[in-house]
């Protein structure tokens, strides 16, 4: 078993006023290489919080958490950056693209982050764009795509670098009933033909319908863990 | 992250801000080519200031007698000697010129006017003085003036005049002077309230055989240490000028220093206002693996861009007039004589490598600074925040 995310014993306190917010309370999860896995919950349940340490945007209060053999808590904002910029892609709900960027530019930059050769950028950009179905698009900016296009390319963005482990906040939020299954059906053929780990934190029915395992989160706990079979979709 | 990424990414987005980009380095590139312009003018102004008083006035360099003392108008009548022996020939080879001061008093249309009187040799050739104007007959006694004496005494040329002086015993004496010629000048200490006329002619009206005031020379000679007759280079007898225009040039400095501020406030606003617009931008950029610090290098070198794309502005626009004014020069009015000061007809702005690497280098690194000051706030914003944009 390939341990991709490993979470142990997790608590998150923000302070409040005088006193804290404990926003994780004790979560123990483990991912593995491959997993197309959803944190599901209502506002509030602790799912966006416990991304975020995942994706060494935070650091956990209390416990550990091990992303890629690494622990988050441990990492210098150097190391924490490193680790973003090779193995972690985002999915964010509102896009988060680069308005002053054409699609292309959006999708490239992790590349340029990686000082990858000019060559083998534009193939690998161009390439990933053919997977979410934008090459046409390529010249056009932000502000002239649709909001299933923007999340295509946000898509395209966090997968161009082959990362180990894609993180999905809300990814369908904005989106339509038919944008939302084009999305997810785009990356969940990416998570089977790249094995590529995408966790999501979602209250979203549409992409819970997707998900292989579900882990419902409620007041900062893990309240259920559950593999699903494909037949119940 | 490679510079050349960073440079990358930083003139992407200054190209995506669109207008408020271009007001901001229009405006930066205004003051670029104001600073240098003023700067140019002033050491243009300077170096002509400093040429002119040499061709009118100092040449290279003059002996004193050693009682003249250009502070005391009191002691001018007196203050003349008669020529040392020892610079007979270089007198004789018209290799030094000198030159008699006197008091006089001369009533145009009636009003009296004090004036000095500065006699000098009509065949001389070390100053641009068209003292060739004053040869005469004896008939009569020609002077010549400056346009600025001219115009305050309501004088023209073939003009007659009485003048009044007292000679080395102080009696009075009267005569009329016909003006023979009017010059134009940019040094007012060879024209405001001064008469020129012939150097023998003045003597004998004074009763001062074979004296005179200073000694001008030629550049090339050799210098004589003569107790009676102090030498006094051209460093000396231009430090005065130097100095006024110093002067002058700080007042100017006001003005660039209120358009360099604007443009200042308009980058600093600009960055404070694209910080907080951007703040979802800024948390993306950490979520896809930039540092903190990366990203106020990326912000601190967006606003020392503006100043970049200023300078190449300001070349396009700017160049062409520095070329223009230096080869055609600006027109100065003649009222604006009465500065005080050695101003020509028109002026020749002078751009100096020193002047134009300095100024670009010092709005550089202000405008850097500027641009560093608000980017600060990136690296206290919290990413997972940023990313919502509910950081700031």
């Amino acid at each position: 078993m390939n341990i991709i995310v490993e979470v142990k014993n997790l608590v998150k306190k923000f302070p409040i006023g005088n006193g804290f917010f404990t926003a994780l309370k004790g979560v123990d999860l483990v991912f593995t290489k491959g997993e197309f896995a959803g944190l599901v919950g209502p506002s509030g349940s602790g799912k966006t919080t416990l991304l975020n340490i995942i994706g060494t945007l935070d650091v956990p209060s209390e416990g550990e958490v091990i992303v890629l053999s690494k622990s988050v808590g441990n990492l210098t904002p150097k190391e924490a950056a490193q680790l973003r910029k090779e193995e972690l892609g985002f999915i964010f709900q509102n896009y988060n693209l680069l308005q002053v960027y054409t699609v292309f530019e959006n999708v490239e930059f992790p590349l340029l982050l990686l000082n990858m050769n000019t060559d083998d950028r534009k193939q690998r950009v161009m390439e990933t764009l053919e997977w979410v179905g934008l090459t046409e698009k390529a010249g056009s900016r932000p502000s002239q795509l649709s909001g299933g296009e923007c999340q295509r390319v946000a898509i395209a963005r966090a997968m161009v670098k082959r990362p180990q482990l894609v993180l999905a906040d809300e990814p369908t939020a904005n989106l339509d009933a038919a944008n939302s299954h084009n999305i997810l059906q785009t990356m969940e053929k990416l998570n089977k033909e790249l094995n590529t780990t995408f966790i999501f934190a979602t209250h979203d029915e549409k992409v819970i319908g997707y998900l292989h395992r579900i882990i419902q989160l409620a007041d900062g706990k893990i309240v259920s863990d559950e593999q699903v079979k494909k037949t119940l979709r | 992250m490679r510079s050349g990424t960073m440079i990358m990414m930083a003139l992407r987005s200054l190209i995506g801000n669109g207008l408020k980009t271009w007001l901001n380095v229009f405006v930066l590139s205004f003051t670029f080519v104001l600073i240098i312009f003023m700067q140019g003018l002033l050491e243009g102004w300077n170096r002509q200031a400093v040429t002119d008083t040499v061709t009118w006035e100092i040449a290279g360099g003059q002996y004193w007698s050693e009682k003249y003392d250009p502070y005391d108008p009191f002691s001018i009548d007196s203050s003349a000697a008669v020529l040392p022996s020892s610079l007979k020939n270089e007198y004789e080879a018209h290799e030094i010129e000198p030159v008699l001061y006197a008091k006089g008093t001369i009533y145009p249309g009636g009003r009296m006017k004090g004036v000095l009187l500065k006699g000098i040799r009509p065949d001389q050739k070390l100053l641009a003085l068209p003292t060739y104007l004053l040869k005469n007959d004896g008939s009569d006694v020609p002077v010549i003036m400056g346009a600025h004496m001219a115009k305050q005494a309501n004088l023209k040329v073939n003009d007659l005049v009485t003048l009044r002086w007292r000679d080395v015993n102080g009696t009075f004496e009267a005569i009329d002077i016909r003006v023979a010629g009017i010059f134009r000048t940019t040094v007012p200490t060879v024209d405001v309230g001064q008469i020129w006329l012939p150097l023998d002619q003045l003597q004998k009206m004074t009763l001062q055989p074979n004296a005179s005031t200073i000694l001008i020379t030629k550049g090339e000679i050799p210098i004589q240490k003569l107790s009676a007759w102090p030498f006094k280079d051209q460093t000396e007898l231009t430090k005065q000028t130097v100095a006024m225009i110093q002067a002058k040039s700080k007042g100017y400095n006001v003005f660039y220093f209120i358009f360099f501020t604007m443009a200042l406030i308009a980058i600093f606003d600009t960055q404070v206002l694209s910080i907080f617009r951007r703040q979802r931008e800024i948390g993306t950029l950490v979520a896809l693996g930039m540092t903190q610090k990366q990203v106020v290098s990326l912000f601190t070198l967006e606003g020392t861009m503006n100043a970049l794309l200023a300078v190449i502005v300001g070349i396009i626009w700017g160049l062409p007039l520095f070329i223009a004014f230096s080869v055609y020069g600006i027109h100065i009015p003649m009222d604006v004589s009465s500065f005080g000061i050695p101003l020509a007809d028109k002026m020749y702005p002078a751009y100096t490598f020193k002047l134009i690497v300095g100024t670009i280098s010092l709005i550089m690194i202000i405008t850097a600074m500027v641009s560093y000051m608000p980017a600060r706030k990136i690296a206290r914003m919290n990413p997972t925040d940023a990313i919502r944009g509910k950081a700031l």
